[in-house]
């Protein structure tokens, strides 16, 4: 086939291109502009925006012995990614910028466009297994249970999966560093990049603080008593505990946790962990992996709610546009805009942008 | 099959040129050295230095060697700015063409948020030619202020000579930079009968190698040095002369000034070969900075509804190499300010490839272009779409 291998700098991504040429591909290399002016989101060498990375890319792809480009994506990134998180955040939501990239950029944007330049597939360095099973080619989470990127992709659907290879879904990282070395990769000790590529430092407040503005508002009990002042809602996240500051303390000691956000009033809820119990989840927008599940029938599986949660058995529904769950056990504190991710076993049966908990 | 396209990038060594270099580089001595072994390498210098100076219509003291076209560049207008602002503090405009290249755009740029310098561009007609019009205009409303005008001999991108002994003449007395590297050893280029003030030459533009270049600067004229320290190149710019690559240079020149006039029309008659060929599959593309006098090789043509960049991964993966025209720092594509400057639409100027052709191109490589450029475009038009 001939496939684009999107190379962002890193380890993953220089190890998937190699072996996708291994595996007799012809193999272009693209490494994605994120930003028009590339230390406006980020600076040092730890995210995916950086001259340094697309440096590191481009020497991976001289070693490797393949073409190498660079493609503007700054555009579709700002407005799929940056914006909608943005919007997400100053509505009460928490969302998943991740899960967005693939869903807008990575297998969207980029895929679009290699197919209509002529091109088969978008390989990646993400941890996942795609497999032919009795279903059909669908995706299966990674043999390393550390690194499972399972959960970002389950935004992509079938066709969109269909032009995607994951050459690194079967091994461990820590063998994909030894290889990338034996290939003399020399990104093969480049740290994992974590947190948000966009957000400097991490330091997810004082970003959104400088883009969204500062508002004073409450923080207030279940009662609707005031308990503190908050320098704008869209700071907490559901199940938050610390940097509260509450200036009334607890009766008793007991902790108390963000519940709610309400963007409307900008104000904080918060209240006892037992308040945060959650049994119930309906995600909208849901989109299949492999094959659709019937409608108005009962199954069970595992929901996954954040990038690195623990599969939490349940039993599920769908109407075809969104997906209802019910915990066995119940769940503290989950946030609206995250996403909701369906397996079956390790296969990835779909996911849907949780709207609503009970 | 390769074929190259991307002379004005760079373009292969001669003959000449790499025998030269290759008996230069044996030969033992610093060119400032007292000593025998010195002498004979600043020989070799000089006369590299008096064949440039000659084919320039320069003299040989007004050559200042350089390490490439871009420090020359920096060197005549940070030299002239600090120079001549020095003398008179109120001479802080510098003025320049729309469509410089990024060796005079970046340190004109840099002054003006470093060292106060207020700049001034000069617009450029459709057809890429400087508005002589406009920079009279300028000159007359400014011209007390002005440190320097920096004008190109010929752009990079498109090909257009530039009208430069008119804009010496509009110049008067201040001094006048032409960045020439693309016409030296291409085009009639005589320093003297365009009485500019200064002029930058590269090596690697016409046969010779990477890392040296020239300022021609008029005598008696003097700008403020960069580089400090041995005082080579009339204290101007110092450093250790870089011997076999001054030599080889002057092999090139000589070999390219040989064969100047033939090599012209034959190149003309390949570029026209190319746009012919292109056209008669695709009739709606058309080129820019299309007129006389300009460069022999290059042919920039805007293929409407595509994007470049998508255009020259498909031409490399046929073996065609071409031009986008400049990227970020980062390598990500920008539509060019050339382009942008003669008013074409970003659209357009997202949509435009340079062809540069040299001596090595043949009539079947510009039939392999022909051949695919149809197929070429046509994804490159449905990428475009999906968007």
């Amino acid at each position: 086939m001939k496939v684009i291998a999107a190379m962002s700098g890193g380890v993953d991504s220089a190890v998937a291109a190699a072996r996708a040429v291994e595996a007799g591909h012809e193999v272009i290399g693209v490494h994605l502009a994120l930003s028009s002016n590339p230390q406006k989101y980020r600076s040092g060498a730890r995210g995916c925006c950086t001259i340094e990375d697309s440096h590191d890319a481009r020497r991976a792809a001289d070693v490797i012995g393949i073409p190498f480009y660079i493609w503007d994506m700054a555009e579709e990134f700002h407005e799929g990614v940056v914006e909608n998180f943005l919007s997400e955040y100053a509505a009460g939501r928490t969302p998943n910028p991740c899960l967005r990239c693939n869903e807008k950029i990575k297998f969207a944007a980029v895929l679009d466009r290699a197919r209509a330049l002529g091109f088969d597939a978008v390989v990646t360095g993400h941890y996942a297994q795609m497999r032919e099973t009795d279903l059909g080619r669908t995706m299966h989470r990674a043999e390393d249970p550390l690194k499972d990127q399972s959960y970002v992709l389950a935004v992509l659907n079938k066709t969109q999966l269909d032009g995607a290879i994951f050459p690194l879904g079967d091994t461990h990282k820590e063998e994909v560093r030894k290889e990338a070395k034996r290939r003399g990769l020399y990104v093969a000790n480049k740290p994992d990049s974590h947190d948000i590529c966009f957000v400097p430092s991490g330091n997810n407040a004082s970003w959104l603080h400088d883009r969204l503005g500062t508002e004073t508002g409450p923080i207030v009990d279940e009662d609707g008593t005031k308990l503190g002042e908050h320098q704008g809602a869209y700071t907490y996240t559901i199940g938050q505990r610390r940097g509260l500051n509450l200036t009334v303390p607890a009766e008793g000691g007991v902790p108390r946790y963000v519940l709610k956000i309400e963007p409307v009033t900008n104000t904080v809820v918060v209240g006892v962990k037992e308040s945060l119990a959650v049994t119930g989840i309906v995600g909208e927008k849901a989109i299949w992996c492999g094959p659709a599940p019937e409608s108005a029938t009962q199954y069970r599986g595992f929901s996954q709610v954040r990038a690195h949660g623990s599969p939490l058995a349940c039993t599920y529904s769908t109407d075809g546009e969104s997906i209802t769950v019910a915990l066995d056990e119940p769940l503290f504190g989950l946030a609206t805009g995250q996403g909701l991710v369906i397996y079956d076993g390790d296969r990835v049966v779909g996911s849907a942008t949780i709207s609503a908990t009970l | 099959m390769s074929s190259y396209f991307d002379h004005a990038a760079t373009t292969p060594m001669s003959k000449a040129a790499i025998d030269a270099l290759n008996n230069q580089i044996s030969q033992l001595g610093n060119a400032s050295s007292l000593h025998t072994q010195g002498r004979s390498v600043r020989k070799a210098v000089e006369e590299a230095r008096e064949s440039i100076a000659r084919i320039a219509g320069a003299s040989p003291s007004e050559i200042v060697f350089t390490g490439s076209g871009t420090e020359a560049n920096n060197l005549a207008i940070k030299g002239f700015y600090w120079k001549r602002l020095g003398e008179d503090s109120a001479r802080n405009v510098i003025v320049i063409s729309a469509f410089e290249h990024h060796a005079i755009l970046d340190p004109v740029e840099w002054l003006e948020e470093h060292e106060g310098a207020h700049v001034i561009q000069v617009p450029v007609t459709r057809d890429g030619i400087v508005d002589l019009e406009a920079l009279k205009d300028i000159v007359d409303h400014n011209r007390a202020k002005i440190a320097v005008i920096a004008i190109m001999h010929s752009n990079n991108e498109i090909g257009t000579i530039q009208p430069i002994k008119e804009v010496v003449e509009i110049a008067g007395d201040i001094p006048v930079h032409t960045d020439a590297v693309q016409s030296f050893g291409k085009v009639d280029f005589n320093f003297d009968q365009l009485s500019a003030t200064s002029a930058t030459l590269s090596a690697h533009k016409v046969g010779g190698p990477l890392g040296v270049a020239a300022l021609i600067l008029r005598r008696g004229i003097d700008v403020t040095p960069i580089l400090h320290g041995g005082g080579q190149e009339r204290d101007i710019r110092s450093g250790t002369l870089n011997a076999p690559a001054i030599v080889s240079f002057a092999a090139a020149a000589e070999d390219a000034d040989l064969h100047r006039i033939q090599r012209y029309s034959e190149l003309r008659a390949m570029r026209r070969y190319l746009i012919d060929s292109i056209r008669a599959v695709l009739p709606d593309i058309w080129v820019n900075g299309d007129v006389e006098p300009s460069l022999p090789g290059i042919a920039n043509i805007t293929f409407p509804g595509t994007e470049s960049d998508g255009l020259l991964l498909l031409l490399d993966a046929e073996g065609i190499a071409s031009s986008t025209g400049s990227a970020c720092s980062a390598g990500v594509p920008r539509p060019s300010h050339v382009l942008l400057a003669m008013g074409l639409s970003e659209r357009d100027a997202r949509s435009s490839l340079r062809f540069s052709l040299g001596a090595s191109n043949t009539r079947s490589e510009i039939d392999h272009v022909a051949s695919v450029i149809e197929s070429v475009v046509d994804r490159a038009r449905a990428a475009l779409a999906r968007q």
